[in-house]
């Protein structure tokens, strides 16, 4: 190592996002606490607009912080390895986020193969099926619960299959996107990255609609419909945010194109989106086969 | 690059702290801060405090419990006090203070100027405070604090909640936010902040330690997320996961948590393996006999840690199969643990042993927490567990663990590392006060509690019957002990930040590693500019 030049590590001065941040998480927090509690005595209050506030205030405190980092960036204070440790930063908020879709996906799992069985006598539980409902017909989709609240499956073909073209297409375009910006094709770029944008609006839109049919009065698929309606909207809405949040990753990416931002070496702000694009994607997948196929 | 030039470096900065690039005085310092020193140093107050908070629930706890009958408090407060005691002391006293050892030591043992993510590294702490202001602040509402335990079981925590629950789970959310950008820091710092020459295998064994339990933090953090989150839709809007009724089981949550829950038991105890691997070589003058298998156990005790988790649900009903795979995964455990115990002591075995404060609280660890590890592998065994679920043996082993094992060593860290920290040499006196008082109220404490347990007392309740009053006093009056001979360190730590001895860069002479290659106390910044290779070769933690 004695012979290899060494780079200094940027590290930066006061920062005054961070605390911004944390007053901005608190009031979240605060704010949705309060909110869910009134609302479940059906009394208003406060909780919302502190809510509203304080997603304000983040998004305030996120364009700020990352201002201040690609100024930085721009100004080349970043090494190769501030590089990397942004990159390894990035792989490993995404493993967490993988594992926060694992509990829910663990959920589904435990729910299918034993709770909604046992429920209906498998195993050692025929007193447990027995005693408490004897009319309850253990199925998955749980379109009866035992105390009775029906509701429709969603199928997988229609919108949900339209959905996952969609979504692996904009895998692969913003794959194409990436190579546009290696190969320093800027009109490629621009074009297979707002082709990607397009394609995840499309999607975003036709969950909505998707939605819309399991609210209407034919399906009745509610998120309180028992535990396949829990599991269809909280996996299907989770991940929902997520493509939402990736999407707006995307078009400030496209925005920052725009101004002439990235160049084939230093994409940092370009690779992180277009993995958390990948990592969504992924998701879907699972989500297509075991909530709407299996 | 020479020690000379670092020295001079650090020399400099020291005369020079006010003027330097970037330190600001006052209160705007500590809000705005990047520097892991500062941040390390608000994680280890915070902790402390939050210590002392939790501290003060458990003797409120312990005078209830001094005598049967109720005396002091509502049950329904003995249960809020119970469970927010729990949560103040799992995530904010003893994870916050490792945090704020990984955040001091860990660039100054890896020779890095910095933790990777500065500016993430001060969010990752302030949000902390917030987090806790919402759950004490839930004990002045209308509701209550949670009055679930710090497990918080369904249906508990939903069906039965008083109300708490929406409060409880989002500043659950806020400290597992924190707690991720805290570990994702530690991985990434350790990866890519090593200075050259400093391979995985030459890290000392305290960073190898962090490094492992970040993993788990990352992993099982965002299952807590979830599984707060199905409570909170079960609780408000109507979802039945945890719920028969719609199909879901109760049992469902108790696997989602314990999946979280036990990793999250060695989230607490293997930085302290890592801090105790570090001062006994020390005071024993030797190195650390086994680097290499203490890397190993390490990790294949975080390993099981995912595959054990059902051994706190033996009673549940689960399936023959479960029961035994569980019971004996969790067996398992031993064998890794017991590569750790056995090295710290053959690191003992022919060493030249002083017994200053950080040895003297690492042998109490080993010793103690080895109990603790026994009482744990005869609750592994699951028919014996069906008599001592929920009763005072539990109670007696995971403080043992807890108290005795993750806190006396954060004890023996912060005395280890106080002179590098302050500049000063803490009370010598004061400090064995503290270690001598501390050690045999913790046992007077909580080694009864044992009996208590296997006669059949009950966790988690105000009142007993009167065949348990006896231990109990006894119990109570070393709570109240062990909660006072804590303010002898808050003392200690005062006086030792105002004044003292002025301590050396190495104060302990069988010490190795780069921390002690800089001034005490330690400059501002550090290692702005890598190490030489040679006290990198000599900070290796290998036997020669």
């Amino acid at each position: 190592m004695t012979n290899k030049e060494y780079e200094s590590y940027y590290v930066p001065s006061q920062s005054h996002w961070p605390i911004v941040g944390a007053v901005a998480l608190f009031m979240i927090a605060f704010g949705a606490a309060n909110y869910v509690t009134d609302l479940s005595k059906d009394q208003s209050g406060y909780g919302g607009y502190l809510l509203l506030a304080g997603i304000a205030l983040v998004i305030y405190m996120l364009v700020g912080w990352f201002k201040d980092v690609i100024r930085e960036s721009l100004a080349g204070k970043y090494s190769h390895q501030m590089d990397k440790s942004f990159r390894q930063g990035m792989s490993w908020f995404i493993f967490s986020e993988v594992m926060f879709f694992a509990a829910f996906f663990g959920a589904l799992l435990y729910l299918r193969v034993f709770s909604v069985p046992w429920l209906g006598g498998a195993g050692n539980n025929a007193a447990t099926g027995a005693v408490l409902w004897p009319d309850f017909v253990a199925q998955w989709p749980l379109l009866s619960t035992p105390d009775g609240t029906t509701t429709t499956a969603m199928g997988w073909y229609g919108l949900p299959l339209i959905n996952t073209v969609l979504l692996m297409t904009s895998s692969v375009t913003a794959h194409f996107a990436h190579s546009a910006l290696l190969n320093n094709n800027r009109k490629a770029l621009k074009s297979w990255l707002g082709l990607t944008i397009i394609l995840g609006v499309a999607f975003i839109c036709f969950q909505v609609l998707e939605y819309s049919h399991g609210y209407s009065e034919e399906m009745r698929l509610f998120l309180d419909s028992g535990v396949y309606g829990n599991t269809f909207y909280l996996l299907t809405g989770f991940h929902g945010m997520h493509v939402t949040l990736g999407c707006i990753m995307l078009i400030v990416m496209w925005f920052r194109i725009l101004k002439g931002h990235f160049t084939p070496e230093n994409h940092f702000a370009f690779q992180a989106a277009s993995w958390y694009w990948h990592f969504v994607d992924v998701v879907w997948v699972m989500l297509f086969v075991f909530v709407y196929i299996l | 690059m020479t020690t000379d030039v670092i020295v001079q470096d650090s020399h400099d900065e020291h005369h020079d702290d006010s003027h330097e690039h970037g330190k600001m005085t006052g209160i705007k310092r500590w809000l705005y801060t990047t520097n892991h020193k500062d941040i390390g140093t608000l994680y280890l107050w915070f902790a402390f405090i939050m210590f002392l908070t939790g501290g003060a629930m458990a003797m409120v706890i312990r005078a209830e419990l001094f005598q049967p009958g109720l005396q002091l408090v509502e049950p329904d407060f003995f249960n809020q006090l119970t469970t927010v005691h729990g949560l103040i002391m799992v995530f904010g006293a003893i994870m916050p203070a490792f945090t704020g050892f990984a955040n001091w030591m860990l660039p100054m043992m890896l020779g890095a100027p910095d933790m990777a993510l500065p500016r993430m590294n001060n969010w990752s702490f302030w949000i902390l405070p917030f987090a806790f202001a919402i759950l004490l602040g839930s004990f002045f509402m209308e509701s209550g604090a949670p009055n679930f335990g710090w497990t918080f079981y369904a249906p508990l925590s939903t069906t039965y909640s008083n109300g708490s629950t929406a409060f409880f789970v989002f500043a659950v959310h806020i400290m597992g936010i924190s707690s991720i950008m805290g570990a994702i820091n530690i991985v990434v710092t350790i990866m890519n902040m090593r200075a050259p020459g400093m391979t995985y295998m030459k890290m000392p064994l305290f960073v190898w330690t962090f490094f492992i339990t970040a993993y788990l933090l990352i992993a099982v953090m965002p299952v807590l997320a979830g599984v707060v989150t199905m409570l909170l839709t079960d609780t408000y809007f109507g979802t039945s996961f945890f719920d028969a009724a719609g199909g879901g089981d109760p049992v469902l949550f108790q696997h989602i948590f314990w999946f979280f829950g036990h990793p999250e038991v060695y989230i607490m105890i293997l930085p302290a393996f890592g801090i105790v691997s570090t001062i006994i070589p020390t005071f024993s003058r030797k190195r650390l006999f086994g680097y290499t298998s203490m890397v190993y156990a390490t990790s294949s005790i975080a390993f099981l840690s995912f595959i054990v988790w059902a051994h706190h649900m033996f009673t549940t009903g689960m399936p023959l199969f479960g029961e035994l795979f569980f019971m004996y995964c969790t067996m398992l455990i031993a064998v890794p643990t017991g590569v750790k115990v056995f090295n710290w002591v053959a690191t003992m075995w022919r060493g030249s042993l002083t017994f200053e404060t950080p040895m003297l609280f690492s042998i109490a660890f080993v010793i103690l927490f080895t109990i603790g590890g026994f009482s744990g592998l005869m609750l592994a065994m699951t028919p014996v567990d069906f008599q001592y679920h929920d009763t005072y043996f539990v109670v007696a082993h995971f403080h043992y663990v807890l108290v005795t094992g993750s806190l006396f060593s954060i004890y023996a860290g912060a005395y280890y590392w106080l002179p590098k920290w302050t500049g000063h040499m803490y009370n010598d006196t004061l400090s064995k006060w503290h270690f001598w008082c501390s050690l045999i109220s913790v046992n007077l404490l909580f080694f009864p509690m044992h009996f208590l347990g296997l006669a059949g007392m009950p966790r988690r309740i105000p009142d007993y019957a009167l065949q348990f009053a006896d231990f109990n006093k006894w119990v109570s009056i070393g709570g109240f002990a062990f909660g006072l001979s804590q303010l002898i360190f808050l003392v200690v730590v005062i006086k030792c930040i105002r004044g003292g001895e002025k301590a050396p860069a190495k104060p302990w002479d069988g010490a190795i590693g780069l921390e002690w290659t800089v001034a005490s106390p330690a400059p501002y910044h550090t290692f702005s500019t890598p190490p030489p290779q040679a006290d990198i070769d000599q900070a290796d933690q290998h036997e020669h």
